[in-house]
């Protein structure tokens, strides 16, 4: 699929392969992605599309093939380990403490502590706040209530703190796991604007997604996987719906 | 910009929230208030301003809120710590033995065998502490459980270490300590004040304030986000132990001997003010300052219904009352925000 002669893609997946027991989850995928750039991954249930995701973001371990990131072999042993390369997943629970603020949220687990009277060491809760309005500022949401807990927020106000969270520690992929399940249309609309957002700060993206318009409206590239294979990839210009479920169906 | 919640149904309910946070605190003045009529038409004399009715409320409100102050961060974690009251009373028998023993056996002076004596009771109340934690964290042992257990076992080990009686003491340092006053403010309410300025601090100032609540609202959140909620949650009742240690062995400062049973009517009493205080049981929520409130409006109900002569056990009845109350309104008030977070 280089037909476009496009310099090395940032990550590059070559034919991995999964099995759990006597179940083949995975076989031989293949699948490239780059910097600026929306691939939408599409499937029937079973399909694979879970199991790939989570080889890239370290969940799960191969059992065959590689991961070339950003020019280099790569393993990840654990999501860590592919969040500290970059690698960033959001969930589609959103892993977000609901009784925090935003700047809480995004600073989870490494919070920014300032000396106070010059010897006792205490969160940097200014730091946070601006943290959380500068971030939700870049995606394009406005925010008057940096200190009220998350929960107070909207499904797409929370998709956008979990997103948030991602590019300020400096995600250069991000993986999305249905990002538009569970929200109201106008929600919809707002993370798919915030998507085409991030790809136009040169974010590369993989989604999943059951939703083939969601996938049509946003995507530059779709990737179809049918029982743990390659079943076709296209470019969203040159395709239509009607395609996309016959490659996902195996019709 | 549609999606937005409008600010002023926002700012409402902030306010709401706020008020909620003061729950326990206005329930304290409306209590006092009560008191103090009583005390004005009955005795023609005032509740509130006798020195004397202050100090014994405070010096009465030191146990239950040190264990209530380890109970709120144990709470917040979505935990319950079960064993405080009996690990309270394994050290005050401990911290009894020690004094004893450092003194007679081992012909220490009476400062060097209360320190010591105090020490072996925060000492002895880790293995506890430690237990729990690493049941609820590594064994997944549910906290309700785990902590029942070792309720039964601490509390089987000081009547066995206490040979089923109180074990006196004869050691005047350590009476002070329990019992000494700088100035008109007992040492103990001043130990304790102490103590709940440091818990304040590390649950709303610190990294470790914050992964206790993270942990407590979403743990897998926690976890994803690189926190050892394992160790953490060991921490945890560790601090929750440490608080009973350093209850039970006032206790025996207090009262010039170490008692088994020293904190069982406690137990109930920390949940309580700590439920009181606003904190949920589903974890997530809960603040040092509620947590005062509670232990204080629970020591005016008990030491308020004596001083208007009440038959004492309306005391209970008094506090499950109100415990009753303050989670009926903490539920109505989560309604009421729920009700606006969908309109």
């Amino acid at each position: 699929m280089a037909e476009t002669g496009r310099a090395r893609p940032l990550l590059d997946v070559r034919s991995i392969s999964k099995s759990f027991a006597a179940v083949q989850a995975l076989n031989g995928v293949s699948m490239q992605l780059e910097a600026g750039e929306v691939v939408a991954l599409a499937g029937d249930n079973g399909a694979g599309k879970s199991t790939l995701i989570k080889i890239i973001a370290g969940v799960y371990r191969a059992d065959g093939g590689e991961i070339v990131y950003n020019g280099e072999n790569v393993t990840f042993e654990t999501p860590h380990a592919a969040r500290d390369h970059g690698i960033e997943t959001i969930y589609q629970d959103l892993a977000l403490a609901d009784n925090l603020s935003i700047g809480a949220n995004i600073f989870l687990g490494r919070e920014p502590v300032r000396l106070a009277f010059g010897f006792l060491p205490v969160l940097d809760r200014g730091k946070m706040a601006e943290a959380a309005k500068a971030t939700m500022a870049r995606l394009d949401f406005e925010v008057d209530r940096v200190n009220a807990p998350v929960s107070r927020f909207s499904g797409g106000q929370r998709q956008a703190v979990a997103i948030g969270r991602a590019i300020y520690w400096e995600a250069r992929v991000l993986i999305m796991d249905e990002p538009m399940a569970a929200l109201g249309v106008p929600e919809q609309r707002r993370v798919i604007a915030l998507i085409k957002n991030l790809r136009a700060q040169g974010k590369a993206i993989i989604f999943i997604s059951h939703n083939l318009s969601d996938i049509f409206s946003v995507s530059d590239r779709i990737v179809v996987l049918r029982r743990g294979v390659l079943a076709g990839e296209r470019r969203t210009s040159e395709t239509d719906p009607d395609e996309i479920v016959r490659l996902m169906v195996g019709g | 910009m549609s999606t937005l919640s409008t600010p002023v149904a926002a700012s409402r309910r902030t306010t709401l929230a706020r008020i909620s946070d003061l729950r326990a605190w206005l329930f304290l003045i409306l209590l006092v208030v009560f008191f103090e009529i009583w005390a004005e038409v009955t005795y023609h004399s005032s509740f509130v301003l006798n020195p004397y009715n202050l100090q014994s409320i405070s010096v009465f409100a030191t146990a239950p809120l040190l264990l209530a102050l380890g109970q709120t961060l144990v709470i917040i974690s979505s935990g319950i710590d079960l064993s405080v009251g009996f690990t309270m009373g394994l050290a005050a028998v401990i911290a009894a033995h020690v004094s004893n023993l450092s003194m007679d056996a081992l012909g220490l002076g009476e400062i060097p065998a209360m320190v010591l004596a105090i020490a072996a009771g925060i000492v002895v109340s880790l293995v506890p502490g430690l237990v729990n934690g690493w049941l609820i964290a590594h064994l997944r042992v549910p906290p309700f459980i785990g902590t029942l257990g070792m309720y039964g076992v601490t509390r089987g080990a000081a009547y066995l270490i206490a040979v089923g009686a109180t074990v006196p003491i004869h050691n005047s340092a350590y009476t002070w300590v329990g019992n000494g006053k700088i100035g008109e403010l007992p040492f103990i309410v001043l130990l304790t004040a102490i103590v709940v300025l440091a818990t304040h601090y590390l649950l709303s100032q610190t990294r470790f304030g914050q992964h206790t609540y993270a942990i407590g609202a979403n743990r897998d959140a926690a976890i994803r986000a690189g926190i050892d909620w394992r160790r953490h949650t060991i921490k945890l009742y560790l601090l929750s132990a440490i608080c009973a240690g350093l209850a039970g062995t006032l206790y025996t400062g207090r009262f010039l001997a170490g008692a088994a049973q020293a904190g069982e009517p406690l137990l109930l009493d920390s949940i309580a003010a700590v439920v009181i205080g606003g904190a949920s049981l589903f974890g997530g929520s809960g603040t040092v300052f509620g947590t005062i409130a509670g232990a204080l409006v629970i020591a005016v109900i008990q030491y308020g219904l004596v001083f208007i002569d009440v038959e004492p056990f309306w005391q209970f009845v008094a506090v499950g009352v109100v415990i009753i109350i303050s989670v009926l309104v903490d539920q109505s008030q989560r309604r009421l925000a729920g009700e606006r977070q969908d309109g």
